[in-house]
């Protein structure tokens, strides 16, 4: 994404920094957070905004995750655009809230910078945090860079409040990596972010009391299940709309979001898929490669949630072979990643070898060397779909 | 009252009208149904006092005295708190099953 920024408009900033600023920008009505590294610098930035007077937003600052996703889902029933951002330990502590959040239907962003989730206690980046919220009804994106975790923020507003999807997005950004490390960041006018956002337009407002109505009441086998069936129909219509609401966005920024990014795909024989920043490295990897004639490939996912199987599908349906590279792992099983990508291909025509690799767990670092490693293996048809490989990792 | 399918509800489990809960007959969880037997009845209104519902039904007679009518069966949970505070003990608690053929 960094070949569509024009060096002459962007500054040099961190993605927390990016991501206060997108908040800047939304100036949502509300915003209650709790500081976790590393999520610490875009609430400490957002604050200034505030006792600045730079936003006119309610800066709720509670005594706990549990607190801060609670006020955000009380003031997003009032009525209120609401924010907020956490981390691994932060969004555990959320767990409960985060899936009343999507339950209630109500189109709260949250930045959420990946570390590890403890224990033992670490606080760099994994995707162990958003995982395990995975099948909370968020949906997911994931940005590859400062710029990207900038625009995700953005875009992800209006995907949550169009009328038909009304979820809430989880905009995910690799702890450290993006959140502290500085990059060259374009922004857009504040006036054009506002007028793409639009006002939001509630849908059963708590604070319309000429219409009263009940958020949260008991809801037993007699309607549950249907409740659990709408959110469902939710995400199919999320998968809808991304691609008009990354359409309006590439109009105004000429920046373009999809489900997914092919990079140097055309006649990729071996591809690797991942999420978030290691795919800057992968594409390194891949130029380095395809400079000795290796027909490699790199199919970024942007969106985890709704998963994007039809587009994986297009893109991978008769390569020789798949790798897929995940900074989390499901004890027990296999992969997060892994796991969506490999169901995904059941249903493809020409199947590709597929091999599952872990890596980064708890900020442990992945070098151009490793994923050279994963695609070498790829190469020479060594790989198994059954077996997990580790990169990094010491024997 | 007939269920509605998941196209035809309010998102997010929302109630979007007040007072709906009228509409929602809990008395079929009942299990033990109380029955009075007017003829021995004081209307003392210790039953209306103690229900926990609002299942005690009452009028006001011509001299101002409130007069116990019979049970809301469409909410009376069968908790059996009426027959025990009783003082004249003509509240009984019989199973719903002795009324199935009703």
């Amino acid at each position: 994404m960094l070949t569509n920024i024009d060096l002459k408009k962007a500054q040099a900033v961190t993605g927390a920094e990016a991501v206060a600023n997108a908040m800047r920008q939304i100036e949502p009505h509300v915003v209650a957070a709790y500081p976790i590294t590393p999520q610490t610098p875009i609430v400490e930035y957002f604050a200034k905004f505030v006792a600045d007077g730079v936003v006119r937003t309610e800066m709720i600052p509670v005594e706990s995750e549990h607190s801060a996703m609670s006020a955000v889902v009380g003031a997003a029933s009032a009525g209120a655009r609401a924010m907020t951002a956490t981390s691994a330990n932060g969004l555990a502590l959320m767990h409960e809230i985060v899936y009343i959040a999507a339950s209630l239907r109500l189109p709260i962003v949250m930045p959420v910078v990946n570390r590890a989730l403890s224990g033992p206690i670490n606080i760099h980046c994994d995707h162990s945090d958003a995982m395990a919220e995975r099948d909370s009804g968020w949906i997911q994106l994931y940005a590859e860079s400062n710029q990207e975790a900038y625009d995700l923020t953005i875009l992800a507003v209006k995907l949550a409040e169009n009328e038909n999807v009304r979820l809430p997005v989880m905009v995910n950004l690799d702890g450290f990596i993006i959140s502290h490390g500085v990059e060259p960041v374009e922004f857009l006018p504040d006036e054009k972010v506002k007028e793409f956002i639009g006002e939001l337009k509630p849908v059963y407002p708590l604070l319309d009391t000429e219409h009263p109505v009940t958020y949260g009441p008991l809801d037993l086998y007699d309607y549950y299940f249907e409740h659990k069936r709408q959110q469902i129909e939710a995400m199919r219509y999320a998968r809808k709309v991304f691609p008009k609401v990354a359409e309006e966005f590439y109009a105004i920024s000429g920046r373009k979001y999809d489900f997914v990014e092919p990079y140097r795909m055309e006649d990729a024989e071996y591809v690797m898929v991942a999420l978030g920043s290691t795919n800057s490295t992968i594409k390194y990897v891949v130029d380095w490669m395809r400079e000795e004639g290796h027909k490699v490939g790199l199919l970024k996912i942007w969106m985890f949630r709704p998963f994007p199987k039809e587009q994986v599908q297009q893109y991978l349906n008769g390569r020789k072979a798949v790798v897929v590279l995940d900074r989390s792992t499901s004890f027990g099983a296999e992969a997060p990643l892994y796991e969506a990508v490999k169901s995904a291909l059941y249903e493809a025509s020409a199947r590709p070898q597929m091999g599952s690799y872990v890596y980064g767990l708890g900020g442990r670092d992945i070098l151009p060397e490793h994923i050279r490693q994963a695609f070498e293996d790829a190469i020479e048809g060594n790989l198994l779909a059954d077996e997990q490989r580790y990169l990094g990792l010491r024997e | 009252m007939a269920l509605k399918g998941w196209k035809e509800l309010p998102i997010g489990g929302v109630i979007d009208e007040p007072g709906k809960s009228r509409e929602f007959k809990t008395g079929n969880w009942r299990v033990l149904r109380p029955v009075v037997n007017l003829d021995k009845c004081t209307h003392c209104m210790l039953c209306w006092l103690y229900c926990p519902d609002m299942a005690i039904e009452i009028t006001v007679n011509e001299k101002g005295k409130p007069q116990m009518l019979g049970f809301n069966y469409d909410y009376c949970k069968g908790c059996g708190l009426c027959a025990d505070v009783c003082p004249v003990h003509v509240i009984d608690m019989k199973p719903e099953t002795e009324f199935l053929k009703d």
